[in-house]
């Protein structure tokens, strides 16, 4: 059995510092805002995934929006906790079991970089207490050796940042609200060679809520619906080199980007020519270039040309990040992954205002791709369509 | 001399290795696998040779569980001393993540030749690096004169 699965509601809560509401009362604000756009009631929800990283349990938020008896799964996935929660939600509706599902991500980071413990991550103390047990770090190793190899300059990582900052200037939902021009980005202080302040994104707060219905739930309801053509979430394959790793193996070994980014394309029965708007990890600016290749959307070095080009601005032949991605929102671990797809419905729909990516042939993209990855390498990739 | 961060993280000895593990199946791994995952696992002394196949900086004082210079009892952002780290390839079997010092961060390339040492890390441990083999060679010239 698999029916389709439609996104018919969506809401958030605005990315940034928002003192005095706690992760969760974020939460159960973005249910809300998606309650109200699918134009339902909580008590209509009939069962609901979700989860933080650092803001405890999703299934508390019953207290505020009504106990319903719901049946309500707490996702603990790290970066792909959102990715994971729609999955789960689509699964139960394409099963057929369920009408309609919510899937929620929301989070509140203390200031400053993570800080992993090594023994969650099954690694000796040493690593942490010797100061190589930083996300950061790895961003930078992973970028430095890439521009090494494929010729991509400092510049780039900058372009990427300064695109990030302009985007973000358009969107609402933004933190990061004001241009910063490439130079003040370059010359900004070095956090992790060759990633400046501004090229990171930083923790931060904000929620994300989706709701899913089957085909016959929104022509019933005469919803607004966005198709999920596909969901793809894989964990890292032998040999390959992931956050968090003391030792790589010499051999290369494959992506979990690659791996999910090829399985969703694969399951949508399209290409990433097909692709009108894309939302990928920038967890920092190197991110974003290593990840248009590892998506399949340019051959690796060629970032270099599409940047200098500007053809991932919201005009560009494929615009990336259109509301600034976790540059410009910041990073709530748990909340992010369902940011990248609440800005495609967005999109899809033909709602995103100032930032609207163009229409062409008359219409507004057909396809929207978002990709996340996180730690200990996991990626999750979702392609929706607008029929 | 300090006490070792971890008594078996190297081998001891006037030639310190670092030690890895050499699976059933041949591969070289680093860390050398704790407790359950160590069945069948031989310990492997790695190379004290290899070569640097990426690296970064360390602009800003990490947190917990950091031990370094910056985050002792009464110490904050100002005591901390920025330090370069790398993935060194040990060709043959494995890559390693360490720091990297005796070096300037413009000086690093890919390729370059490295070779293993023991460092001090703070008041009570020694840690472990990679240093250019130049650096290491023309501290043995110091020595010998």
């Amino acid at each position: 059995m698999s029916e389709n699965v439609y996104i018919i509601g969506a809401g958030i809560h605005p990315f940034g510092r928002t003192d005095g509401r706690s992760g969760r009362e974020q939460g159960v604000y973005a249910v809300r805002e998606a309650l109200a756009d699918a134009g339902l009631e909580w008590p209509d929800i009939e069962c609901a995934y979700g989860g933080s990283a650092a803001a405890g349990n999703a299934d508390i938020m019953v207290n505020e929006l009504g106990l319903t008896s719901l049946p309500f799964t707490n996702v603990a996935n790290g970066c792909a906790t959102g990715g994971s929660a729609l999955a789960a939600s689509q699964q139960a509706i394409a099963s057929g079991m369920y009408d309609l599902a919510l899937a929620v991500g929301f989070d509140k980071h203390p200031r400053g970089a993570f800080n992993a413990k090594p023994a969650d991550y099954g690694l000796p103390e040493w690593y942490g207490q010797t100061g190589m047990m930083l996300t950061t770090q790895f961003f930078a190793l992973k970028i430095q050796r890439y521009m090494q190899l494929h010729g991509i300059s400092r510049t780039a990582l900058g372009r990427v940042a300064e695109k990030a900052f302009r985007n973000g200037t358009l969107t609402p939902h933004a933190w990061r609200r004001s241009p910063v021009d490439l130079e003040t980005i370059m010359n900004a202080p070095m956090i992790n060679d060759p990633l400046t302040k501004y090229m990171f994104c930083s923790p931060a707060e904000g929620a994300v809520a989706l709701i899913l219905a089957s085909e016959k739930k929104m022509k019933e309801l005469g919803a607004d619906g966005v198709k999920i053509r596909a969901v793809s979430v894989k964990t890292r394959p032998p040999n390959s080199f992931e956050v968090f790793q003391a030792g790589i193996s010499i051999e290369e070994g494959g992506k979990p980007t690659v791996l999910a980014s090829q399985a969703a394309f694969e399951r949508a029965g399209i290409g990433p020519e097909d692709i009108g708007v894309a939302q990928l990890q920038d967890t920092e600016s190197g991110a974003e270039i290593m990840h248009m290749a590892e998506n399949g959307f340019c051959k690796d070095g060629d970032q270099e040309e599409w940047l200098a080009n500007g053809w991932t601005e919201i005009g560009g032949k494929l615009p990336v990040n259109t509301d600034g991605g976790c540059l410009a929102c910041g990073e709530p671990v748990g909340a992010s992954g369902l940011r990248q797809v609440y800005e495609n419905v967005t999109q899809l729909r033909g709602r995103a205002g100032e930032r609207q990516v163009p229409e062409k042939n008359g219409r507004t993209p057909r396809f929207g791709y978002s990709h996340v990855y996180g730690a200990p390498g996991l990626s999750g990739v979702a392609i929706l369509e607008r029929e | 001399m300090g006490d070792k961060i971890d008594p078996n993280l190297w081998s001891d000895g006037a030639e310190p290795h670092l030690m890895g593990g050499r699976l059933p199946s041949g591969q070289i791994v680093f860390p050398m696998p704790q407790g359950d995952a160590a069945q069948g696992v031989e310990p492997y002394k790695l190379s004290r040779r290899g070569k640097l196949w990426s690296w970064t900086s360390q602009g800003f004082l990490p947190k917990e569980p950091y031990e370094g210079p910056g985050s002792g009892p009464g110490e904050g952002p100002p005591d901390f001393q920025p330090y370069l780290i790398g993935y060194v390839e040990l060709p043959g079997e494995v890559i390693v993540e360490s720091r990297i010092v005796d070096a300037r961060l413009e000086d690093l390339h890919l390729g370059m030749d490295l070779e293993f040492c023991i460092v001090p890390f703070n008041a009570v441990h020694d840690t472990f690096a990679f240093r250019p083999v130049a650096a290491a060679e023309s501290a043995e010239e110091f020595r010998a004169a």
